[in-house]
């Protein structure tokens, strides 16, 4: 009999099962015991998080007007397994485009390299952010168009074409946000410029999710333990702005044709009532898909639209800081209010001159302030700088000048609720010690006591300066938000920093200031209703000089601090001057006056040519 | 009669029916696991797969027994007759039968389908045991050994040609069947060479070696091809100084072909080597037709196959439909492609890993309920059972089916006859394949080949079908007894 002979051969077999066995008991120690990775695929398979977003914040202007709100916005989703006897004609028409760009989507759509999550069960973005008008038209027809969804999303819409630069705008997120913070996800929506940037995380509100379980065509199979970890979206913050969307929109059209900027501030409060970088750009153009091709064409532009300069352009102060200048010297001794000072045309020392417009001489601190006088700063900063019985060494006597600009808001930043400021430049000891190799005298840098050198401001910062001097002595750190609902500001934004500068001396600029307006370098910002008190300046640069204004009024509980600084506008009185007090006068009287109206219009016509 | 029935379920293999009454509940609760809704949770309805394998199950209890009382000498008499009926039925099937996801191999049968192809294995079994326990049967006789590969691939053919080339791969189960029998075990190793041959030269025919423009694939199997047939010359032939000196030749030709490649010119070295192996064959052939040794003429044969195997694997590769070509190229990792082809094994390994040691527990399962394993209560059904079961549960059912598959070669070795010896080592067979192709397939080691893993997998013809296969062996281990008492 052969099976005999071959009767050990079912050890053979035998053996070929319990190899088999062991074989897969290894591969299952390893796939079940070992291996934490499908344990980790099995819970985003199954598990799909339907995030519910939450409304973001809408935003306010200080008078309670809607500056930014949510509109519905549609996307057009495509299940493609879904989609059969599609008229193409018909939905091509209803959606306003051509067959070649109905074509050309779905091709993207099934193209795995430009759209890795595809499957053709789910739904894909067919046409993002259709507007409400071409929605209606679409969706009635929606019904015809099988395997074709909608899918709402809210996208920003502004009421006024105004503080772009403020308002910011809102965009998909990017790489770099997700990595930063885990909480986005792609596709989400994040400030991106302006406020919407730094108030972020209370505009965003929290959101919402619903844990359902979903099977491998993607398809809703119900709610996970029947919605206990589901989560209900909290809506974002609504925020007030201390802006006053009026005086923002009549500095905005005063700013056409001009480069430069406005800040108005309500210095008791540091509350920002006017912010203005010009050029500047209509909000509208960044709402929904337009926004990647707006964005590219400013970015372009010469002119750079999307710079907010009122916090992010640093410019020479020019003679507004003589207030700051006069303030130090006063409280250090250098001079006081009987000081007099020789100017035969400005400051003359061996070969060193620096100009000035023809006035009296010798002359006071007062007057000097109001006819804005080159030589008397000048003579100030030297003597301070040169006196050896109360500083030791020049070093020294820049270091306390140092401290004195800082604690008055200068050389950091302000700490605005606004991304991207500046701090522009305050040079100390070391900086000079540096850039002359330690051999350096009063002489070498004396146009830093009128605002020129190496001396450089953004805008807010002059107008803080404005707050300051209005306050007589203090500032609260300006801030564009004045009211976060249901949340709070930020304590930073409330701090009240003082000068260490007595309140007499800060009377005296004050009264120069005022002396300015009514017989000096800003008589055009008098008027009858209230005292202003102010101080132009003009900044030498390279090109046509800078003009610039800084005041506020009334002089006595002051209510606005303005600053505004036209780039090559030439004297301070030129531009700064008629748009500072047509700023003041808006807020204060609420309206511009017949007259006051005429020449805002005429301001605003006049256009500086700039060559790039 | 009675009094014969009475000594049957006496001598009947209880250890069996117990090993295959756990297995078949153990399936039914993987089934309800599989097609678990979540919306609809009624596993017992007659509307669901749970409800319905419940039906096949139970009544695949009531089918054994009444196999149970069929006599053995009814299967004896009528193997050939059952064989050709079923043959009959599945040419039939290829032309009536309605295209289910492109097979044609369900037969509509009122409100089930049956598949045919099912029931041929147990029939091919029987036809197999009855012709080979024929007293002037030899396996060493080629035309004996010819018939059998004939009653084998003839119903292989027709199941391909209902598009089931899965269910028609387990006919190779019966060639382990003829191996038990006294088939030359250098077949099987040729059936393995070939495999490895395919499996390396198709992966890595397109990889160079080093920078040198030899295709690793070629190489390595030219290379196998020729070690190959020296070992098969020491197995068969017996000649060691020959396999000394052949060895020195070829080694040492490969080696230096290749330091001249690496530092001298870089070349392609397959043709050479072939040339190496070709001479090879002259020579085997030279010693068997002037010494007319026969061995010397098989292993000639076995070097021209090899030899010429990789060259016909590119051509037999591209005429495999894409679908089974994407399938081996996702299987030999040459294709990554989680949404594609290597979707199902993907997901079954999520399925498998995420359950643990012990399992998410009964109905538990989000993987497998959410339909994330295609196939899940069929093919994949043992998805869940690592799923929901865990480590613990998987091993549990392999642990199971060594015992079952070694109780039932245990019966197969004490079969008095060689029908029943046959026909239980083509039950072993066809176990072993299905266990090792289907689970192996659900943990990504074997190729996704469509075959359900035995009283698992959902589906009256394949619960049916395993019945009938086992209980015919059962009711013939127990006439054994019947036999001794006789005589």
């Amino acid at each position: 009999m052969t099976d005999t002979s071959f009767h050990n051969r079912k050890y053979v077999i035998g053996g070929v099962v319990l190899l088999i066995v062991i074989t897969f008991t290894v591969r299952l120690v390893y796939l079940q015991l070992l291996s934490e990775d499908y344990k980790i695929f099995a819970d985003s398979n199954a598990f799909l998080n339907n995030i519910i977003f939450p409304a973001r914040g809408a935003i306010f202007d200080r008078n309670g007007k809607p500056l930014v709100y949510n509109q519905p916005a549609y996307d057009v989703m495509v299940v493609m397994r879904e989609v059969e006897n599609l008229d193409t004609l018909d939905f091509c028409e209803s959606l306003g485009i051509t067959k070649e760009i109905f074509l050309q989507r779905m091709e993207y759509i099934k193209d795995r390299n430009k759209n890795p999550g595809y499957s053709s069960y789910t739904q894909q973005i067919f046409m993002s952010q259709l507007p409400s008008k071409d929605f209606s038209v679409f969706q009635e027809k929606l019904f015809r168009f099988k395997g074709f969804y909608v899918r709402e999303r809210s996208v920003r819409r502004y009421d006024y074409p105004y503080a772009a630069h403020v308002l910011g705008d809102v965009a998909e997120v990017s790489q770099k946000d997700i990595d930063r913070e885990s909480y986005y996800m792609p596709g989400d929506y994040i400030g991106k410029q302006g406020i919407e940037r730094s108030y972020e995380e209370d505009l965003r509100g929290t959101k919402g999710v619903q844990i359902l379980l979903r099977d491998a065509q993607g398809r809703i199979r119900g709610h996970y333990k029947d919605g206990a970890f589901d989560r209900k979206p909290i809506p974002g913050r609504n925020l007030t702005l201390g802006i006053d969307i009026e005086l923002q929109s009549l500095g905005e059209s005063l700013m056409q044709g001009k480069l430069g900027a406005i800040v108005a501030i309500e210095p008791s409060t540091g509350e920002i009532l006017a912010m203005v970088s010009a050029p500047t750009y209509d909000p509208r153009l960044m709402e929904g898909k337009e926004r990647g091709k707006q964005m590219s064409m400013m970015f372009q532009d010469p002119l750079h639209p999307m710079l907010n300069r009122a916090i992010q352009g640093t410019y020479p102060p020019g003679s507004t800081f003589k207030t700051a200048q006069g303030l130090t010297f006063l409280q250090e001794g250098i001079v006081n209010s009987q000081t007099l000072y020789p100017c035969s045309r400005g400051f003359r020392y061996g070969r060193m001159k620096i100009g000035c417009h023809s006035h009296y001489s010798p002359i006071a601190f007062v007057p000097a302030t109001g006819t804005s006088c080159n030589a008397y700063f000048c003579w100030g900063l030297y003597y301070m700088l040169n006196n050896r019985n109360k500083y030791s060494t020049i070093q020294a006597a820049m270091t306390v000048w140092k401290d004195y600009m800082v604690a008055m808001g200068f050389g950091y930043k302000l700490g605005v609720d606004m991304p991207g400021e500046s701090r522009g430049l305050i040079p100390n000891a070391q900086f000079y010690d540096k850039i002359y190799r330690s051999s350096w005298s009063a002489l070498s840098v004396l146009p830093i006591a009128i605002g020129q050198g190496e001396v450089t401001l953004t805008p807010l910062q002059i107008a803080n300066l404005g707050a300051t001097i209005a306050n007589r002595g203090y500032y609260i750190t300006p801030h564009v938000v004045k009211y976060v609902e249901g949340g709070h500001l930020a304590d930073s934004l409330l701090k009240r920093h003082n000068v260490p500068v007595d309140k007499q001396f800060y009377e005296m600029v004050v009264a120069g200031m005022r002396n300015a307006v009514t017989n000096g370098t800003c008589r055009g910002a008098n008027n009858p209703w209230y005292e202003v008190c102010g101080k132009t300046g003009t900044a030498q640069n390279r090109g046509h000089d800078h003009s610039v204004f800084m005041g506020f009024a009334p002089r006595e509980n002051p209510k606005i601090a303005v600053a505004v600084y036209v780039e090559n506008g030439g004297w301070g009185a030129t531009y700064g001057v008629p748009i500072g007090a047509l700023m003041m006068e808006q807020y204060i009287r609420g309206e511009l006056s017949d007259a006051s109206k005429q020449k805002a219009l005429s301001i605003q016509e006049r256009t500086i040519k700039y060559q790039f | 009669m009675s009094q014969t029935q009475k000594s049957i379920f006496r001598s009947i293999d209880w250890v069996v029916i117990l090993l295959y009454v756990i297995l078949v509940i153990w399936g039914w609760f993987s089934v309800c696991g599989a097609s678990y809704d979540f919306s609809n949770p009624n596993i017992f309805g007659w509307e669901s797969n749970s409800g319905k394998q419940l039906v096949w199950g139970g009544t695949s209890f009531v089918l054994a027994m009444f196999i149970m009382l069929v006599e053995k000498r009814f299967y004896e008499s009528s193997a050939y007759f059952i064989y050709a009926a079923v043959i009959i039925l599945l040419l039939v099937t290829i032309f009536i039968a309605p295209d289910t996801k492109g097979s044609h191999s369900w037969l509509p049968i009122g409100p089930v389908k049956l598949q045919p192809a099912e029931f041929a294995k147990f029939s091919t079994a029987l036809a197999l045991g009855k012709f080979m326990s024929e007293y002037s049967f030899s396996l060493s006789s080629s035309r004996n050994f010819m018939s059998v590969v004939g009653l084998i691939v003839l119903p292989m053919v027709l199941i391909i040609a209902q598009h089931e080339t899965g269910s028609a791969l387990v006919f190779f189960a019966f060639f382990l069947m003829l191996y038990r029998e006294g088939m030359t075990g250098s077949l099987l190793f040729t059936g393995f060479i070939t495999v490895v041959y395919f499996v390396v030269g198709i992966r890595y025919s397109d990889t160079p070696m080093s920078y040198l423009p030899v295709s690793v694939g070629e190489f390595t199997v030219i290379l196998l091809a020729m070690l190959c047939t020296i070992g098969l010359m020491w197995v068969y032939c017996r000649n060691l100084d020959e396999v000394k000196i052949l060895l020195a030749i070829g080694l040492g030709t490969t080696a230096l072909l290749l330091l001249f490649a690496f530092f001298v010119i870089p070349f392609n070295i397959c043709p050479v080597m072939l040339v190496v192996n070709i001479s090879m064959v002259f020579y085997l052939l030279y010693k068997a037709i002037y010494y007319k040794l026969a061995n010397y003429a098989l292993v000639g044969l076995f070097c021209i196959f090899s030899s010429g195997f990789y060259y016909i694997c590119d051509t037999l590769f591209d005429h495999l439909e894409p679908h089974q070509r994407i399938r081996i190229e996702v299987l030999l990792g040459m294709e990554d492609d989680p949404r594609g082809a290597g979707y199902n094994v993907n997901q079954a390994k999520i399925a498998i890993g995420s359950g643990g040691f012990s399992g998410k527990g009964f109905l538990n399962g989000t993987q497998t309920k959410l339909k994330y394993v295609p196939e899940q209560h069929t093919d994949f059904i043992f998805c869940t059972v690592g799923e929901e079961e865990g480590f613990l549960g998987s091993v549990g059912v392999l642990i199971t089916y060594l015992f079952f598959i070694w109780r039932l070669i245990f019966l197969s070795e004490r079969q008095p006859d060689t029908l029943g010896r046959v026909y239980g080592y083509s039950v072993v067979s066809i176990f072993i394949f299905h266990l090792f192709i289907n689970v192996g397939m659900v943990l990504g080691l074997t190729p996704v080949i469509g075959i359900p893993l035995p009283f698992f997998s959902y589906g009256g013809s394949n619960v049916w079908g395993f019945t009938i296969l086992l209980f015919i062996f059962l009711r013939m281990d127990a006439e054994r007894e019947l036999k001794k008492n006789k005589y």
